[in-house]
């Protein structure tokens, strides 16, 4: 479904990624695990369309896209929940999710909004209050919820359980799950490299900018370099 | 209230009224781009040449003020487009130098479309003041607080209700969350130039028959809804709004009863009062509220 081929990028003179080979198939979970400053949020906005690639090819459904806008590239179905969780703060939860269905028939939009809800039960009542008066834990599922609503074919997660506690970690990442169970396709970053490989197909190691090593979720997770660097142990 | 400060409080209402409808075109661009336009006192300054030359050259009034507002929108839209646009990846600071320049191209462009002569335009509805609890006051006020209102409601309609309103809002809350979703933020950009230009222009049209209008008229009309905007909070329309009003009020309440050479320097001396005691203007927490 998506195929990455030699991406560079670079911030001004400084390049973040170089030369990157990856993919991911149609209902697989693939993770992204790599240290602090690796270039794993660098490619989630290659791939986005909000940062350009100095080289190298993006390729989804067999089309070229490396050129493409972010706009088209989320009408074609690739949707990002970016690190941080950047809710629109002031304004509402509905609001919030409306927003995620911008490129999406007006008509889908109530469907849309009861399938978040009931996937997040906790956002059900703060419906009219302000984004950014949420605690994290719900930003993140908003977050999650207003990508949703893009209806995407390609969901790309920048470190979902980045600063949350621990049971809402695994909240998330019991509905990180749960949607690939719903045979969705994602791409996964997350600094939680653990339960990042337990859920994922296959996983690729990002270190400065290239991939040093790709498997299946579980083999990565066994294997001693990823053991000792990423898992702490 | 004596009728003589109800005459300086409606006099101060109808100029805060203008400065309100600067201040949020100011606004309008800031939230989109981070820019300060200083090419926004000349979309006033093109609303009310225009205006008063189609009018002059034979166009019924209605009429003449409608196309002077359309001129206004699209030489804002060029501006977007030509010189701001173009300078996508430069920072701020570039494209605030960058309106600076606009600004005195259009004054300049101006001088050459026009001339450097005071023109009129005739008021609305007559000139015959209207007798109000004792004061007495040009129907034209009555006409800016009226269109300010319509405008003031038509625009919390755009922001609040519409695609391309909401879209605009999203813009200035997360510019990266907003081409997550597909917003088009040079749409926005442009959207933001074009709407700050027609707000600026019905401020022309609405002062013009009140103060006349020159090629240069718009350079202490920039500044002042400048100042009003700062007053109010940078970003916030109903700081916009509240921040026009009341230096519109402080305005002509210094003139009235102190002196009316302190008309002008009031904006100064309320602009460095706000940066320097509440930077974030009466309304504008919602900046440094952000984290
Ligand atoms: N806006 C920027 N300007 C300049 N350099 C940047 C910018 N953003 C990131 N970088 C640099 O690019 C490299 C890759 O950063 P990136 O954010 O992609 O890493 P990351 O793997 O997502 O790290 P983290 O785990 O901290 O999120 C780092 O060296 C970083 O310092
Ligand atoms: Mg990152």
């Amino acid at each position: 479904m998506l195929e990455v081929t030699r991406l560079s990028s670079r911030y001004g003179r400084i390049p973040a990624l170089a030369g990157v080979d990856l993919s991911v198939g149609r209902g697989e979970l693939v993770a992204l695990v790599g240290a602090n400053g690796a270039g794993k949020t660098t490619l989630l906005r290659v791939l986005s369309g909000v940062q350009p690639a100095a080289d190298g090819i993006v390729r989804f459904e067999n089309s070229d896209i490396t050129g493409a806008s972010p706009r088209q590239r989320v009408r074609m179905g690739i949707v990002q929940v970016p690190e941080g969780r950047q809710v629109f703060g002031p304004m509402t939860v509905d609001d919030n999710l409306r927003l995620g269905a911008f490129m999406r028939p007006q008509r889908e939009t109530n469907a849309g909004l009861d399938r978040v809800y009931a996937l997040f039960p906790a956002l059900t009542n703060k419906r009219r209050e302000p984004a950014g008066t949420l605690s994290g834990g719900q930003q993140q599922m908003l977050a999650i919820g207003r990508a949703l609503m893009g209806k995407p074919k390609l969901l790309l997660l920048d470190e979902p359980s980045m600063g949350l506690a621990p049971r809402l970690v695994a909240e998330i990442f019991a509905t990180i799950r749960a949607l690939k169970d719903d045979a969705a396709t994602i791409l996964l970053v997350d600094q939680n490299a653990n339960a990042a490989l337990s859920i994922a197909d296959r996983a690729y190691v990002l270190e400065v900018g290239r991939i040093t090593l790709a498997g299946r979720g579980d083999e990565l997770a066994s294997h001693p370099r990823v053991r000792q660097a990423y898992l702490g142990l | 209230m004596s009728a003589e400060s109800l005459q300086f409080v409606a006099g101060g209402l109808t100029t805060g009224a203008i400065y309100a409808l600067v201040a949020l075109g100011f606004s309008i661009i800031f939230n989109a781009s981070g820019v300060i336009n200083f090419a926004q006192g000349e979309f006033v300054m093109i609303g009310g040449m225009s205006a008063a030359t189609l009018f002059a050259s034979g166009m019924a009034l209605p009429v003449a003020i409608a196309c002077a507002v359309g001129a206004a929108g699209i030489v804002g839209l060029m501006l977007a487009k030509f010189a701001v646009g173009r300078a996508r990846r430069a920072d701020v600071v570039t494209l605030i130098i960058i309106t600076i320049g606009a600004s005195m191209l259009l004054r300049g462009l101006a001088q050459i479309v026009w001339d450097k002569r005071i023109h009129a335009l005739p008021s609305l509805s007559g000139h015959r003041p209207v007798e109000l609890f004792g004061a007495t006051i040009l129907p034209q006020s009555l006409w800016v607080l009226a269109v300010t209102i319509a405008v003031v409601a038509m625009l919390s309609w755009f922001f609040g209700q519409t695609r391309l309103g909401k879209a605009m809002l999203a813009t200035s809350y997360n510019r990266l969350a907003a081409e997550l979703v597909g917003i088009d933020v040079r749409i926005v950009l442009l959207a933001s130039f074009g709407l700050a230009a027609v707000l600026g222009a019905i401020a022309g049209v609405l002062i013009a028959p009140i103060t006349f209008v020159s090629y240069d008229s718009g350079v202490m009309l920039g500044l002042k809804g400048f100042a009003a905007a700062i007053l109010g909070g940078l970003g916030s329309f109903p700081g916009a709004v509240v921040g026009g009003l009341t230096l519109g009020l402080l305005e002509s309440l210094a003139a009235g009863y102190l002196s009316s050479a302190y008309k002008d320097v009031i904006a100064f001396v309320v602009m460095l009062a706000v940066l320097l005691v509440m930077p974030g203007g009466i309304l504008g927490a919602r900046t440094s509220a952000r984290v």
